[in-house]
């Protein structure tokens, strides 16, 4: 990575670690929710964004991690930082499972498959059979975390700083995979799976494992928001979910991973900025958000940056002298 | 035995509902490879439309015949201010601005006639007719109308000029530049028609489920998966995928689980016809060269 | 005065420019051919005269400026273009391709009788009015290709490349009824071709293209006998 780059991450980090001291407790809150989101939307992005297959089902992945917290933190009294990779490992298992079927599906009906997937969890979570497990519809309480070790910070805070930590772990390991082979061949299959597969990337386990790497991701981040909200109930978990986070992706940039932190930011704070422009119809507004994004900026927010980016280097190319 | 028969017929006037609404979203996927999502949301507006034209006095199909050139134009007003400027984005990008489009409907629609359900008139008449007794008579009423709007639109694009020039320009926009035919308005126009289809489809289906700004949503999700299970691009495929979920749904719902699990298990049944057959029961099979 | 002037064309694929002024003219009543090899900007040519790439320049037909208008508009002045590839309506039937042709037309009986006249120009097409298009061979479907370009009853019809994929005693057909059309319907032409020598005979006169440049021009009889030229730029 450029110097100019690290410099700025170091800068992007320490104003990170400064917010929750400098803003209110709630707001504190709202930031912790938006890294949460971020996680997601990197784990989306990973495959709709670098492996072109559409998903508008998320929203059950995430339910799923945040149930496997709520049940394990409940029933179990397992600590709330185990929960974190078990969420993980259950969403990797459920996504790649998924993933397999889905392969024959392109396009819209692999949209439709996933669709399907984010309507019916919620139903089945409420199902009357496990209801001992998942509470039913009045779902589970959970306590908040206290920060360890005697910190002198909220829980609030504590929370906002684990979240953030995670946050670190799983973008360097996300950016790790996409710049790495298998981050690549993701890359071919979505832009021509035939030449991919005559190069010999073996694209049935490429497209399956990133399933299940995005599902994980979205799984650990249900878990956390879990954690965060203290409550999980299966109506919170709808398909609108599913949609936000498709929503989020494409408006913070495909393909990116700063986008996922865009996006996040934007489905976090949007909704409540339409809230106060419009009491009437919040839902309006946001709506003329999204559209209004969708004309400036098509690409996203991530897109529109590196366009934007890319005129000034080329200017600034042209205005050197000797150039073309 | 007439248990089931009324599920299968009741199966078949929602099921007719579905049908309207997937050819809908057929005509516009066929002109622009996009999936209308707000389709739905358009219909529930134009049926509020109607709500407020009957309420207001105004007889029955009179109101219908309004309501259905007030979708007509609400389509083509839709593509040329809403949706021309995205035209040449990203095609997720243009699936976030039908999303912005169905959600400013569905809120706009709350705030003007409120998230009350208020109750639609049905045309029909309450006694049996011919005397069956299977299914109701708005329901009769309703695969009628279906059928007969289904019997125009066929009839309008298989052999009307105008119909012709439509489908040469969702088939091939630049050929069809070369003969004359002005692109961007047979888009507009189709969606115009979809629209009005749609409006149709929120009138037959309001009566049954009653009115407000969420009553589209499942059905949306019916049609969609109807439109690809008879092939998405496949215009009488999706009149037949309508009409197989719309039973299919209502013997789930009667036989197999209770009625809160079968939009699950619809989908996954729907879906697993999908695994085996990708394209849909008669989509065409795209053969690419490589 | 030529009906259609040329002057200055440049066109561009994004930021690729193609053409790099691109001079010529065409006569009422001729048959007028543009050579060059594979990539010289021929078909780019033609498609800018339609204004199907982005164009800068004069386009001069009938005397008035066409350059800066769209496509539709152009067709209704009366130019029909049989594109590269032949832009069939696959799913379509013959009939409905035919009567596409004729779409911004008024004169609904006319639109009867020349879609009896292209039938009798091409009968293989009668026979198969009803099939869809995509069906037929590849020389069918040129046939079709031309025959909706001329159900137009256009003043300048431009060709892309009509003897691609033909054998050829089809191309001498197709060509020798392109011919009869210029003679008894006054219709000017305006040929893309690769094949030179068979273009050389249609045609009465020819420019030859090079990386988006005329390079040489003249009667088809001046460039058929000379022998250098033939060899250096026609390659026979």
């Amino acid at each position: 990575m450029s110097k100019r780059a690290v410099i700025g991450l170091v800068l992007l980090l320490a104003l990170a670690c400064a917010l929750p001291f400098v803003v209110s407790s709630y707001r504190t809150f709202q930031l912790t929710l938006a890294l949460v989101y971020s996680i997601t939307l990197l784990g989306l992005n990973m495959l709709t964004g670098y492996n072109g297959q559409i998903s508008l089902g998320h929203g059950a992945f995430y339910a799923i991690g945040a149930y496997c917290a709520a049940i394990l933190m409940d029933k179990y009294g397992v600590p709330y930082w185990a929960t974190i990779p078990v969420a993980g490992v259950v969403c990797l298992l459920v996504g790649f499972l998924f993933g397999l079927p889905a392969l024959r599906l392109e396009g819209l009906y692999l949209a439709l498959a996933t669709f399907a997937l984010g309507v019916s969890l919620p139903q089945l979570i409420k199902y009357k059979g496990i209801d001992n497990w998942t509470g039913g519809v009045q779902g589970i309480v959970i306590t908040k975390p206290d920060p360890p070790f005697g910190l002198p910070i909220s829980q609030d805070q504590w929370l906002y700083f684990f979240c953030l930590a995670v946050v670190i772990v799983m973008f360097v390991l996300g950016r790790n995979l996409l710049r790495g082979r298998i981050g690549r061949a993701m890359v071919a299959i979505r832009d021509n799976h035939i030449a991919a597969e005559a190069m010999g990337v073996n694209s049935a386990m490429v497209k399956s494992l990133t399933f299940g790497v995005s599902a994980m991701y979205t799984g650990i981040s249900g878990a956390l928001g879990a954690i965060a909200i203290q409550f999980v109930a299966p109506d919170s978990f709808n398909v609108f979910l599913s949609i936000t986070f498709l929503v989020g992706i494409v408006i913070g940039g495909l393909a990116s991973i700063s986008g996922a932190l865009y996006g996040a930011l934007f489905i976090q704070f949007v909704p409540n900025i339409a809230d106060d422009l419009s009491k009437a119809a919040p839902w309006a507004v946001f709506g003329m958000f999204l559209i209004g994004f969708m004309y400036l900026m098509p690409m996203g927010v991530a897109g529109a940056i590196r366009m934007g980016l890319a005129r000034i280097a080329r200017r600034a190319q042209n205005s050197r002298p000797g150039a073309a | 035995m007439e248990g089931f028969l009324h599920q299968v017929l009741a199966g078949l006037a929602t099921g007719g509902i579905y049908a309207s609404l997937a050819l809908a979203l057929v005509m516009i996927y066929q002109a622009t490879h996009l999936v209308n999502f707000a389709q739905g949301e358009m219909a529930m507006f134009c049926t509020y439309i109607a709500w407020s034209l009957t309420n207001a006095g105004v007889p029955y199909w009179i109101a219908f015949l309004l309501t259905v050139v007030f979708a007509f134009i609400l389509g083509v007003v839709i593509e040329r201010v809403i949706i021309r400027p995205v035209e040449n984005a990203p095609v997720l990008s243009v699936v976030v601005v039908f999303i912005g489009l169905l959600v400013i409907l569905n809120s706009v629609a709350g705030w003007i006639y409120t998230y009350t359900i208020k109750t639609f008139p049905s045309p029909f008449p309450e006694q049996p007719i011919l005397g069956i007794r299977y299914v109701s008579p708005h329901e009769f009423g309703a695969i009628g109308v279906t059928l007969v709007v289904l019997a125009l639109l066929y009839a309008f694009f298989r052999f009307t000029p105008l119909g012709l020039a439509m489908r040469a320009a969702a088939q091939n926009p630049d050929s069809s530049r070369l003969v004359g035919i002005r692109v961007g308005w047979m888009l507009a126009l189709g969606w115009g028609l979809a629209a009005a289809v749609g409006s149709v489809a929120g009138m037959m289906v309001a009566p049954i489920v009653f009115l407000d700004p969420n009553m589209m949503s499942g059905i949306l999700l019916y049609a969609f998966a109807a439109a690809l299970v008879g092939g998405v691009d496949n215009p009488a495929g999706a009149v037949f995928g309508g009409f197989l979920v719309g039973v299919l749904e209502n013997v789930v719902g009667a036989y197999v689980v209770g009625p809160d699990l079968k939009l699950s298990v619809a989908l996954v049944l729907i879906i697993a016809v999908l695994v085996i057959k990708p394209t849909g029961f008669f989509g065409r099979v795209h053969v690419t060269r490589v | 005065m030529a009906l259609l002037e040329v002057s200055g064309l440049h066109a561009s694929y994004g930021l690729t420019r193609v053409l790099h002024g691109i001079d010529f003219s065409l006569d009422q009543g001729a048959i007028t051919t543009l050579l060059g090899a594979n990539g010289a900007g021929k078909t780019t040519t033609l498609r800018a005269l339609c204004a199907m790439v982005k164009t800068e320049g004069r386009i001069t037909f009938d005397g008035a400026r066409i350059d800066g208008r769209a496509t539709e508009d152009i067709v209704r002045l009366g130019i029909g273009h049989v594109p590269d590839g032949r832009g069939t309506f696959v799913h379509l039937t013959t009939e409905e391709n035919l009567r596409l042709g004729a779409y911004v037309r008024k004169d609904k009986s006319a639109v009867e009788a020349d879609l009896e006249r292209m039938y009798g120009y091409f009968p293989r097409l009668k026979e198969r009015r009803g099939q869809q298009a995509g069906t037929l061979s590849g020389g069918e479907q040129q046939m079709l290709a031309v025959s909706r370009a001329l159900m137009l009853r256009p003043r300048l019809l431009l060709l892309d490349e009509p003897s691609f994929g033909l054998a050829p005693l089809i191309v001498r057909e197709l060509f020798g009824i392109l011919r009869t059309v210029n003679e008894r319907e006054k219709v000017s032409m305006l040929v893309v071709e690769q094949n030179a020598s068979m273009a050389l005979d249609l045609a009465d006169h020819a420019y030859l293209i090079e990386t988006g440049r005329v390079v040489l021009s003249g009667t088809s009889q001046k460039i058929k006998s000379d022998d250098a030229v033939r060899r250096s730029y026609l390659g026979y």
